[in-house]
């Protein structure tokens, strides 16, 4: 044969040679170039399944603990492995009616065939006791493990606060959260958020073409831990708060008590309280929504959020302003004139004197002198100097200003300034008369409970105070807030807040002393009255410490729209409230059983304490 | 037999010996699970595939002891047999993924039509080299067509298009015998106008042939006789004719899934999940697999079965995706190389009867590894053909070994006078 093509090989080569080269170069494009492949690779053959480290819990001060966590169950479906079910049957293990697992088959349906979605929630322990055994014959559906929040006693809602679901603002804040998920909404569960919910973890796992997991994913080198939660011991004492949430029942109002030494706050409430289990689970939607439409707020928290007008009690601030900047001495009478309405007593003689007696008038002239010193000529630029140096002292006291409270949404109340007044009648349209109604805690001034429960502080302290504060430490290191420990001057003398103490001594138990209800035998108690006017009924006030000497409680008590002034309602609460937490026993029952059933606004729509949630 | 004659080609056995051992380690990763780890497995394709390993070897050691000629010799013979066995299966043959192309003894499933193209192969050597053969002549070119044809019916009979399409690959070693090349030139351009035709709109293709048929006429030749302007008015006809039947054969000549084929390789189809699925999650084995790829047992894709026939056609998904670009260029080059070496040895032989054989084996290889791993990279409709030596299967193994080995052993042989 004759060789005439065999220079075809050459050409045959090259046919081979240029195949091979376009295969490498698709090649490099599909695995060098083009990231879109290993994106899709990841996505359907890999798992990323969380593992839930469990949420801290919070103990009382006494080592009592307030919040732990329950396990639950979720029972889950995956739509399309459902086969051969016996609808009836099923629906008569798990306690659901034909319609609803028509709906809850088709809510599972359309957010996907292929992969879980629960298909009921939060199921207890024991109901699913009743039917784990039989699971296995439903196809398709499986159970998911979560914990709830629990509560052992059904105190504190508005100071522990509640988890819930992550909403949208939550997830487009922090990436942390998916969906699903679980945040602090409120109170503590919310402010300590970051160190209760602990660091989740994620096993990486293999799944195949059916989306059963094969194994895990390069023998776990993309696994992380779950950290646990840090438990928070808080400053609350159990006892103490769950007393005060009796007395208050039936009422509208909060309750403050501090350790003065500390700033720890012992017990903090708002009524009408409601039992924080009843925020838990598959109840808790109804109850919320129940409990936003109750027209007493019971999800409002007074003791941070309420601005109210402190009434009298802001006398003692008042006056240890005045002593210091040396407008009045110690012995400075003034007439009881009535130039403000006051009530029928004599004169008062001194400062003391004039906070037993709350006398109006007194605080009046004594206001006039803070405001107008006499430095400018003009009353009007004397007032507008002697406004600021005011409220430059009552920021001192941790009034006009947000306390940094480890709560969320605390109000600041309002030490109005001179541009609060310029813009509102002018510049220099303003002097002491406009505005003298603030001498005696009406006017524009205005605190939150939190404040005054503050203002007994730091008369207890005898002119200093430690931020109030829900949580001593946190965590395996007893984590520490060092803001709290952090102490705040006011910068007045002590010996004017002896004269102060004596003053709320003799209130208590002097001879024409307004709040001799809280007075507790064998302690010697502070207080001040206090009603704060309103639009309707006035609020009943009354802040306190005790014992005088080296205090160990200081204590704010507001009943909302009590007949009566605060020696009436607040004080004889007070009272019982320091008498439980120096005795801890209360011994006078008959006393004690008047204010837990007493309804001071019994012509108000009614108070409705809350009923005890159902056990979900 | 004098000893010292016999000269194996040890590059070759080198190659098929790598392509061998790196096709078992490919199919152990495919269906490998923690229950099933051993090697010796007989339950398991890796298990069964060593068995096959081992009997090509006992197949291939036979080839050597063997003298050349005997294949020569039984050339017609073993073609007629393969024939009828082709025969048989029409009527014995069981069914699987809708092919009939089996023929099962219990044991072993043995598939004729992996066997007919060595045969083939043969047979169409032993024409084209004897001394009596004019491949000039109509009548020689008739006959070959024919030995071509038969079997190409035979297993299209059987729903098997894949293997059927294989023994278009000879067109390639008659090319080097002398075939013109307008053919393979027709032929290319004929799967252009196709394509083309499938993807613009007919009266643009039309015009676009039209204007290359008179740029050809009025601006490449310099002087045109009437034969020019007679020769090119017929060109531009059968391209007009071929265009608009190309309707006609894609609606009603292909099969529905064929079609499909076509449409998700040209894009105007995209269905993940649906007739685009294989090479979707061909293309995503592959692409995750990066430069060095997951490690040798740890693709997570071809792992979890997401890719269908991954021990089989799919096979060159677990290169790609367990040791990247890297593994997957080894084998390419590999095959490249095989294909090359294949070329020179043929070139070298004095027979023309090893020459032709030799140019079957490569152009036989060399479709399969064009379809094959141009399947798996999306380049080519999926066409259901193993990548030689590599894919699960002891029928496809054994009957590539012998295809080979009867060349290497004829090419060891070249030198012996006869």
């Amino acid at each position: 044969m004759s060789d005439k093509y065999s220079n075809r090989s050459g050409i045959v080569k090259i046919i081979f040679l240029v195949i091979g080269i376009i295969f490498v170069g698709r090649l490099s494009m599909l695995q060098l170039f083009d990231k879109e492949y290993k994106e899709k690779a990841k996505n359907q053959s890999l798992r990323n399944i969380t593992q839930y480290p469990a949420r801290g819990l919070m103990y009382d001060r006494n080592g009592n603990l307030l919040v732990y966590n329950e396990a639950v169950y979720d029972l889950m479906v995956i739509p399309r492995m459902v086969k051969d079910l016996d609808t009836a049957y099923f629906c008569d293990a798990v306690g659901i009616t034909r319609e609803d697992f028509d709906a809850r088959m088709k809510k599972a349906s359309a957010y996907s065939s292929y992969s879980g979605s629960v298909f009921m929630k939060q199921i207890s322990k024991e109901e699913f006791g009743r039917w784990e055994n039989i699971l296995y014959k439903f196809k398709g559906f499986y159970i998911s493990k979560r914990t709830l929040r629990l509560y052992s006693k059904p105190i504190a809602a508005h100071v522990l606060g509640y988890v819930g679901e992550v909403n949208e603002k939550d997830l487009a804040d922090n990436p942390y959260y998916k969906r699903g998920d679980y945040i602090g909404k409120s109170g503590l569960e919310a402010s300590y958020e970051e160190a209760l919910r602990g660091t989740k973890g994620k096993r990486v796992m293999q799944v195949d073409v059916h989306n059963r997991e094969i194994g895990s994913y390069m023998h776990g080198q993309h696994d992380t831990m779950p950290v646990e939660g840090m438990n928070l011991y808080t400053t609350l004492d159990a006892d103490l708060q769950e007393y005060a949430e009796k007395l208050m029942a039936n009422k509208r109002g909060c309750v403050v008590a501090i350790e003065p030494a500390t700033g720890e706050v012992l017990t903090l409430l708002s009524a009408p309280c409601y039992d924080p289990n009843m925020l838990v689970g598959r109840i808790r939607g109804n109850n919320f929504a129940a409990l936003s439409k109750d027209i007493s707020k019971p999800l409002f928290n007074r003791a941070l959020q309420a601005q109210y007008p402190p009434g009298s009690i802001f006398k003692v601030a008042q006056a240890m302003v005045a002593l210091h900047l040396g407008v009045i001495t110690p012995n400075t009478g003034f007439v009881c004139d009535r130039v403000l309405g006051c009530h029928n007593h004599p004169s008062a003689r001194n400062v003391q004197e004039a906070i037993k007696m709350s006398c109006n008038p007194y605080f009046y002239y004594a206001y006039r002198r803070v405001i107008q010193q006499g430095k400018y000529r003009n009353i009007y630029k004397d007032s507008q100097y002697g406004l600021t140096v005011w409220r430059d002292y009552m920021l001192r006291f941790g009034l006009g200003q947000r306390l940094d409270i480890d709560l969320p949404s605390v109000k600041s109340g309002n030490i109005p300034d001179t541009a609060f007044y310029n813009k509102w009648y002018g510049k220099e349209r303003w002097a002491f008369t406009t505005i003298y109604s603030n001498s005696i805690g009406q006017g524009e001034v205005e605190v939150v409970p939190l404040q005054m429960a503050n203002l007994a502080a730091i008369v207890a302290n005898r002119g200093h105070y430690y931020t109030p504060h829900l949580v001593r430490c946190y965590g395996p290191d007893s984590t520490k807030n060092p803001l709290f420990y952090e102490k705040h001057e006011t910068g007045i003398e002590k010996h004017y807040f002896d004269i102060a103490a004596r003053g709320m001594y003799d209130v208590v138990h002097g001879a024409g002393g307004t709040a001799h209800k809280a007075d507790v035998p064998g302690i010697a108690v502070c207080g001040k009255t206090g009603t704060a006017e309103n639009y309707g009924n006035d609020h009943s006030v009354f802040i306190a410490f005790a014992p005088m000497e080296d205090p160990k409680i200081a204590v704010a008590v507001y009943v909302e729209n009590a007949q009566g002034g605060g020696g009436t309602w607040a004080a004889p609460i007070a009272g019982l409230i320091i008498e439980k937490y120096l005795k801890g026993e209360v011994e006078r029952k008959d006393f004690e059983k008047y204010y837990m059933e007493v309804n001071p606004c019994q012509k108000l729509p009614l108070t409705r304490r809350v009923k005890k949630p159902k056990k979900s | 037999m004098p000893n010292e004659k016999i000269r194996f080609d040890w590059i070759t056995v080198a190659l098929y010996l790598f392509l061998v051992v790196a096709g078992w380690v490919n199919i152990y990763a495919a269906c490998f699970d923690q229950a099933h780890a051993a090697i010796l497995d007989f339950s398991c394709q890796h298990g069964k595939q060593l068995i096959w390993i081992g009997t090509a070897a006992v197949m291939a050691l036979c080839v050597i002891l063997i003298k050349p000629r005997f294949f020569s010799n039984i050339a017609y013979i073993l073609y007629g047999l393969v024939m009828a066995l082709l025969v048989l299966t029409l009527f014995i043959g069981s069914t699987t993924n809708g092919g009939q192309s089996w023929i099962d003894f219990g044991f072993f499933k043995l598939q004729p039509s992996e066997f007919a193209k060595a045969a083939t192969a043969l047979a169409l050597a032993k024409y084209v080299s004897d001394l009596n053969t004019d491949l000039k002549q109509r009548q020689t070119k008739l006959v070959l067509s024919a030995m071509v044809l038969i079997p190409f019916v035979l297993i299209l009979l059987q729903h098997d298009t894949g293997s059927a399409l294989v023994f278009s690959a000879f067109l390639l070693a008659f090319f080097r015998e002398g075939l013109s090349p307008y053919i393979l030139v027709v032929g290319v351009a004929a799967i252009v106008l196709f394509i083309a035709a499938l993807l613009v709109n007919k009266y643009l293709l039309l015009g676009i042939l039209l204007v290359l048929c008179l740029a050809y006429l009025f601006v490449w030749l310099s002087k045109r006789t009437g034969r020019d302007y007679w020769h090119t008015a017929v060109l531009f006809a059968a391209c007009a004719l071929f265009t608009l039947s190309v309707d006609f054969v894609f609606e009603n000549i292909l099969e529905s899934h064929q079609r499909d084929r076509i449409y998700v390789l040209l894009g105007k189809v995209e269905d993940p999940t649906g007739v685009g699925y294989n090479v979707d999650q061909a293309k995503i084995a592959i692409g995750s697999g990066g430069l060095l790829g997951k490690g040798f047992l740890n693709g997570t894709i071809t792992k979890a079965d997401f890719v269908p026939e991954q021990e089989t056609d799919f096979i060159f998904c677990t290169v790609g995706e367990e040791w990247g670009f890297l593994g997957s260029l080894a084998v390419i080059a590999a095959y490249v190389l095989l294909l090359v070496r294949l070329i020179t040895l043929a070139e070298r032989q004095r027979s023309p009867f090893a020459r032709f054989y030799g140019y079957s084996v490569a152009s036989i290889l060399f479709f399969h590894f064009f379809i094959n791993i141009g399947m798996v990279l999306g380049l080519v409709p999926v066409i259901g053909i193993p990548l030689p030596f590599f894919s699960y299967g002891g029928s496809s193994l054994i009957a590539f070994t012998l295809l080979l080995f009867i060349f290497i052993r004829q090419d060891a042989d070249r030198n012996a006078l006869f």
